[in-house]
């Protein structure tokens, strides 16, 4: 049972507004705006080369927008980045831990980086909550996908952020791993004080998961809403299909739902 | 600045240090094998030569300062190549920590790695060779703040070269100190070298710690405000070597190159 965002709530984690990125011959986010409250996990999805990457490297800071503004907590990305990132982290299949410090040692490392207090104290919680104890002292780079993605999660809530972005958290994992993280995200998501930006492939666990979801296409969002009911507000049986037909002839989908 | 976030970074060096021996050799395995190898050159050169001279204080002693220098740059290039090579730049640069303190973690293990370093050579080039450091009195200590300077912001500049140009171009990072050592006058007088040689030794700050070593060597007096040229000249080009880490940082971030290099493709 998915615990729902309070929708009333006036606070948002994370506010996107008219954002753009042009590189030199092609526009690869355009004018894109939406919002993650607490509690609340945002699924990000779209074919490749949609966006969404790009979308989230903006967020992270790592890539600077051409217009438009990021604000997380209130704390603009741009002009008070420190500060913005201080209350966000992030897991992605692309960006694995150092596999040549062990479990408790990259923990060590990103809690001091994230300034996270009484973090030996933090970092045994999170051994535990993650079962990662037995783990402790293993190379992340001689665990299995599951496993680093476990240590992956670990190190993306050291610092209890407010907005937890998780750019295809589950991929390479097997069906029953896949299903723990999903458990785990999603205990982060109502046991937190936080929200969440996810992007995926999979749109079962979309469904499962996600509150709320943007279809994103040539960088720009198509349609948003609920993943249990979009697909039959436009006549489609599952979200897959809806994916699949919106990869494929995204013109035709009416501008309204966008 | 955090002294906090600075600490993270070091401790990641230390921790990559403790559980692998072959980041540690380094450290010394290659300067010492240059002390030994130009300590014998030298004490055959004092043999065969009818000049009377000693070659130990000016060959054995440029050798000693130039390897200082080396693993100064070494020493900040390495650490940045450890997060090149893990892959670890989306993870560094996508938190809290500012450019500033990432810079400021790279110096403090060069500080630390290149002083390990410098007591081997030391007790190597003195034990064996019967070098004394001694014979250059306190001018010793602006001799390598002048090196370290230097090495610390072609270290640094070196780091951009990479950041800018990607993992490949860490080839030209390697031969650099070899590139800059027929310019820096470290066995012989820059008069002897071409005049636009001779200008760009001029920019090099090392070349005026070698011209001192050799001033001592030949018991002349050291012309101090050569000096303070070098260590101004070390200084300014330790803060452009910020400057221009933080431009090629900032085109990074604008152009995605930053993201890049951990995400297989930008969509």
């Amino acid at each position: 049972m998915i615990e729902t965002p309070d929708s009333n709530i006036s606070r948002r984690v994370l506010v996107v507004e008219k954002l753009c990125k042009q590189y030199r011959d092609r526009l690869a986010v355009d004018n894109i705006s939406f919002d993650v409250r607490p509690h609340e996990i945002v699924g990000l999805l779209g074919p490749n080369g949609a966006g969404k990457t790009t979308t989230i490297n903006m967020i992270l800071g790592v890539l600077k927008p051409t217009a438009g503004s990021i604000q997380i907590e209130n704390f603009d990305v741009a002009r008070q980045r420190r500060r913005a990132l201080a209350s966000t982290n992030f897991a992605a299949v692309y960006a694995p831990l150092p596999g040549n410090l062990t479990v408790a040692q990259n923990l060590h490392y990103f809690g001091l980086i994230y300034d996270v207090r009484g973090l030996r104290e933090r970092i045994e919680v999170l051994l535990e909550q993650f079962d990662l104890r037995r783990f402790r002292d293993t190379k992340c780079g001689l665990l299995s996908s599951g496993e680093q993605t476990r240590v992956t999660l670990a190190k993306a809530v050291l610092n209890q952020p407010q907005l937890l972005l998780l750019d295809e958290p589950t991929a390479s994992l097997d069906p029953a791993t896949a299903q723990d993280v999903r458990g785990m995200i999603r205990r982060i998501a109502s046991e937190g004080s936080g929200g969440i930006l996810w992007t995926s492939h999979n749109m079962y666990e979309v469904q499962e998961v996600c509150h709320r979801v943007l279809f994103l296409h040539r960088g720009k969002i198509l349609l948003q809403g609920d993943p249990k009911t979009l697909p039959e507000e436009h006549g489609v049986a599952t979200l897959d299909e809806l994916f699949i037909r919106l990869a494929r002839e995204p013109l035709r989908q009416p501008a309204e739902h966008a | 600045m955090s002294p906090r976030r600075i600490s993270g970074i070091v401790l990641r060096q230390l921790y990559l240090m403790r559980g692998s021996p072959t980041r540690v050799l380094p450290t010394f395995a290659w300067i010492a094998i240059d002390i030994v190898l130009w300590g014998f050159i030298t004490r055959w050169l004092n043999q065969v030569s009818h000049a009377g001279m000693d070659f130990v204080p000016s060959l054995l002693g440029a050798v000693l300062l130039w390897d200082f220098f080396t693993r100064v740059m070494q020493g900040v290039t390495t650490a940045f190549f450890e997060d090149l090579w893990s892959r670890n730049f989306l993870n560094v640069f996508a938190t809290p920590l500012s450019i500033s303190e990432y810079v400021s973690g790279l110096v403090i293990i060069s500080v630390m790695t290149s002083s390990i370093g410098l007591l081997i050579m030391l007790v190597l080039a003195s034990s064996i060779f019967g070098l004394s450091f001694l014979a250059y009195g306190l001018l010793l200590l602006p001799f390598l703040l002048v090196l370290f300077l230097f090495g610390i912001a072609l270290g640094i500049v070196a780091s951009g070269i990479v950041l800018r140009f990607g993992p490949a171009s860490e080839w030209l990072v390697w031969p650099l100190p070899a590139l800059l050592s027929p310019f820096a006058g470290v066995f012989y007088p820059l008069s002897t070298l071409p005049m636009w040689m001779q200008w760009v030794g001029h920019l090099l700050p090392p070349s005026y710690v070698f011209t001192g070593m050799r001033a001592i060597v030949a018991g002349q007096a050291v012309a101090w405000s050569d000096l303070a040229i070098g260590i101004a000249l070390a200084i300014f080009e330790v803060a452009l070597s910020g400057w221009f880490f933080s431009r090629v940082y900032h085109h990074a971030v604008n152009s995605g190159l930053l993201a890049r290099y951990s995400a297989e493709s930008v969509s």
